[in-house]
């Protein structure tokens, strides 16, 4: 878990040629992705490009029609059903709904894969479920409340600590700023970036957060047309002339766009 | 585990824990106990040195049962240091250090106060939930009259589509138990009449029976069940995904809206089920004892004219309406008192279906009643 020990960047999810589709129409046509141990990986792309689809491929919610996924080394076709359920245990989901079991409390949801997974005392899963809610900022006063009654920047957080509970090496966050205010979705990115720091994970983040992206991604994935057109870090995406990394990285929204506006001069290419 | 994942060795006044192995949610359970023993073993001791230098994995479980183990000896008044700590985990640790446990209060009663509070908790539900259905009585009949007064504004295309639910697919099910049902009662009565040489009345009882009560209240029963439950479903699901809200944000009445036409379409409903129902059973009726009883179709049919009149046809239909209204105001009311959960919703689908089915018995008793005291 060492940083900088040396070796290669270790990969922790590659996919290879990846293909999804849905009905007639191929939503993933030949998605090459690496993931690497330790970092955020921020993962863009047009509303409706599969974004989601491809993360939902990964942990196996859909099916593909090609291609090859590999999880810690382990290729998820040939799995049999032990060794996907163990690969299944180092990984936590956000969803982007915090998909909360609404009929639990929040304590009981935290507890959840604890209970499922591990036969630890009931005095451990409280302590536990606490001290994973203080770690994404929340207090024991949710602890007996059930999902409806939380706010959206608490379910994202509940979702997040609950992603957690197992101590996962890599968690998959959907859209995890998404609806939030800007000092909410501020607060999000520290939160990831410090969890990220503090328990080692390897983030993979599909959002539309340019700000997100500026300040916790190590890295930046972009997919259009039904494949990965960039990878790289935000030096790099600035820098591409591809018309849609243009339009995404430089356009009004953004903070170069913001920057050249003020500078009253056009956004020249370095 | 056969690795011992704390050593201790007590050197002077200094107790030294070394730990070894994978501090990781695989091992929590084991390690728990370890630390737990460890702490109960050397309570009086001044000085704790742990010695985490040959732990190879360390995650959030681990270093949360080093920090209660730190935090057992502090209590305790000892000196606790930790030695050894890879410098990847300090930053864990000193995340988890911050963290407060504080014991969540607990203001329970005796179980007795438990159980009374829990009895009378269901008794306020009880009255609640008749206030609630004659508040949506009112606020149907106030949106009946907005509808009466502007008929254009009311949607016909919901009515015939629920229409279509509650009446035309419910016909073949309905028919069918209720054919069944008639059989039954024909071939128990003729069974047991037989004994007396009475079979004959077989025919009085299946037609004052079915035209009376067991009609229209099987029909009710299966229509709560087929189509009550669906009410509430619909509206519970649309309650929690804030439609019924947007309803009400874009100036409409969720009532005049959603439930008039459920309603409505209940109350024509049901009669026409109820018809269909109570023919389909004296046909069943008719058949067993045709072909149990020996009963001469042509008998049976003049015999059925004794026994019956327009009024016992009559008694039957006019309960319909009334028993389609109490399913469908039960079922809407229940609708709209889903909150956000998945649970709430399958709670409140029974509620409708127990209810709905309780009100119309205890309804049909009423009428009893009523009809025995106006001589029908």
């Amino acid at each position: 878990m060492a940083a900088g020990n040396g070796k290669a960047r270790d990969t922790v999810i590659e996919a290879r040629g990846v293909k999804v589709g849905f009905g007639e129409r191929l939503v993933l046509n030949g998605v090459d992705l690496d993931v690497y141990r330790g970092e955020i990986l921020g993962f863009v792309g047009g509303s409706g490009a599969g974004k989601s689809v491809l993360m939902r491929t990964i942990i196996g919610l859909l099916p593909k029609r090609g291609g090859a996924i590999t999880v810690f080394g382990q290729d998820m076709d040939a799995a049999d059903d032990e060794q996907r359920q163990a690969v299944e245990r180092r990984w936590g989901v956000l969803f982007q709904q915090g998909a909360l079991f609404s009929s639990l409390t929040i304590k009981e949801n935290l507890q959840f894969p604890m209970r499922e997974y591990l036969d630890l005392s009931q005095r451990l899963m409280d302590e536990l479920a606490l001290a994973k809610l203080e770690m994404v900022g929340l207090d024991a006063s949710v602890l007996d409340k059930i999902p409806s009654e939380l706010s959206g920047g608490m379910t994202k957080r509940v979702a997040l600590a609950r992603a957690l509970a197992l101590d996962p090496d890599i968690v998959f966050l959907d859209e995890p700023t998404s609806g939030l205010d800007p000092i909410s979705a501020g607060d999000f990115d520290t939160l990831i970036a410090t969890l990220q720091r503090t328990l080692g994970l390897t983030v993979f983040m599909v959002t539309h957060d340019l700000d997100s992206l500026h300040t916790v991604c190590d890295r930046i994935a972009v997919l259009a047309e039904g494949r990965i057109i960039a990878a790289g870090n935000m030096d790099t995406m600035l820098a591409s002339e591809h018309p849609w990394l243009k339009a995404y990285f430089r356009g009004k929204r953004s903070r170069a766009g913001h920057a050249a506006e003020a500078a009253g001069a056009a956004c020249v290419a370095p | 585990m056969a690795d011992a994942l704390l050593i201790d060795t007590t050197d002077g006044e200094t107790l030294r824990l070394a730990a070894a192995g994978a501090w990781t949610s695989t091992n929590a359970q084991p390690l728990e106990r370890e630390i737990d023993a460890a702490a109960r073993r050397h309570a009086a001791v001044k000085q704790v040195a742990i010695d985490m230098g040959a732990v190879e994995r360390l995650d959030t479980f681990g270093a949360w049962l080093l920090e209660r183990l730190l935090r057992d000896f502090k209590s305790r008044g000892a000196a606790t240091e930790v030695v050894g700590l890879k410098q990847d985990y300090r930053a864990l640790i000193d995340e988890l250090h911050r963290i407060k446990i504080e014991a969540p209060p607990h203001r329970r009663g005796g179980r007795l106060v438990e159980a009374l509070a829990a009895v009378g908790r269901n008794i306020s539900r009880v009255g609640d939930t008749f206030l609630a259905i004659l508040n949506m009585l009112g606020a149907l009949s106030v949106a009946f009259g907005r509808v009466a007064a502007h008929p254009s504004r009311f949607r016909f295309t919901s009515l015939v589509h629920q229409l279509d639910n509650v009446g035309w697919k419910g016909v073949p099910i309905i028919m069918l138990i209720t054919f069944l049902v008639g059989a039954i009662i024909s071939q128990q009565g003729i069974f047991h009449f037989r004994k007396f040489g009475a079979d004959i009345y077989v025919v009085d009882m299946i037609g004052i029976l079915v035209l009376r009560e067991l009609g229209v209240l099987i029909v009710c029963i299966m229509v709560a069940g087929r189509s009550g439950s669906a009410y509430t479903a619909e509206l519970g699901a649309m309650k929690m995904r804030e439609e019924v809200d947007a309803l009400r944000t874009m100036g409409f009445d969720p009532i005049e809206v959603l439930v008039l036409p459920r309603i409505l379409a209940l109350i024509i409903g049901v009669p026409i089920l109820t018809f269909l129902g109570s023919i389909a059973a004296l046909y069943g009726g008719g058949l067993v004892a045709w072909l149990y009883g020996g009963i001469d179709p042509d008998i049976f049919l003049q015999r059925l004219k004794e026994a019956i009149d327009i009024k016992t046809f009559e008694v039957g239909m006019i309960k319909a309406p009334f028993m389609a209204l109490v399913v469908g105001v039960v079922a809407c009311v229940e609708g709209m008192k889903v909150k956000g959960s998945s649970e709430s919703l399958g709670l409140q689908t029974t509620a409708s279906v127990v209810e709905s089915i309780f009100l119309v018995i205890v309804l049909d008793g009423l009428f009893a009643i009523f009809f025995a005291s106006i001589g029908m």
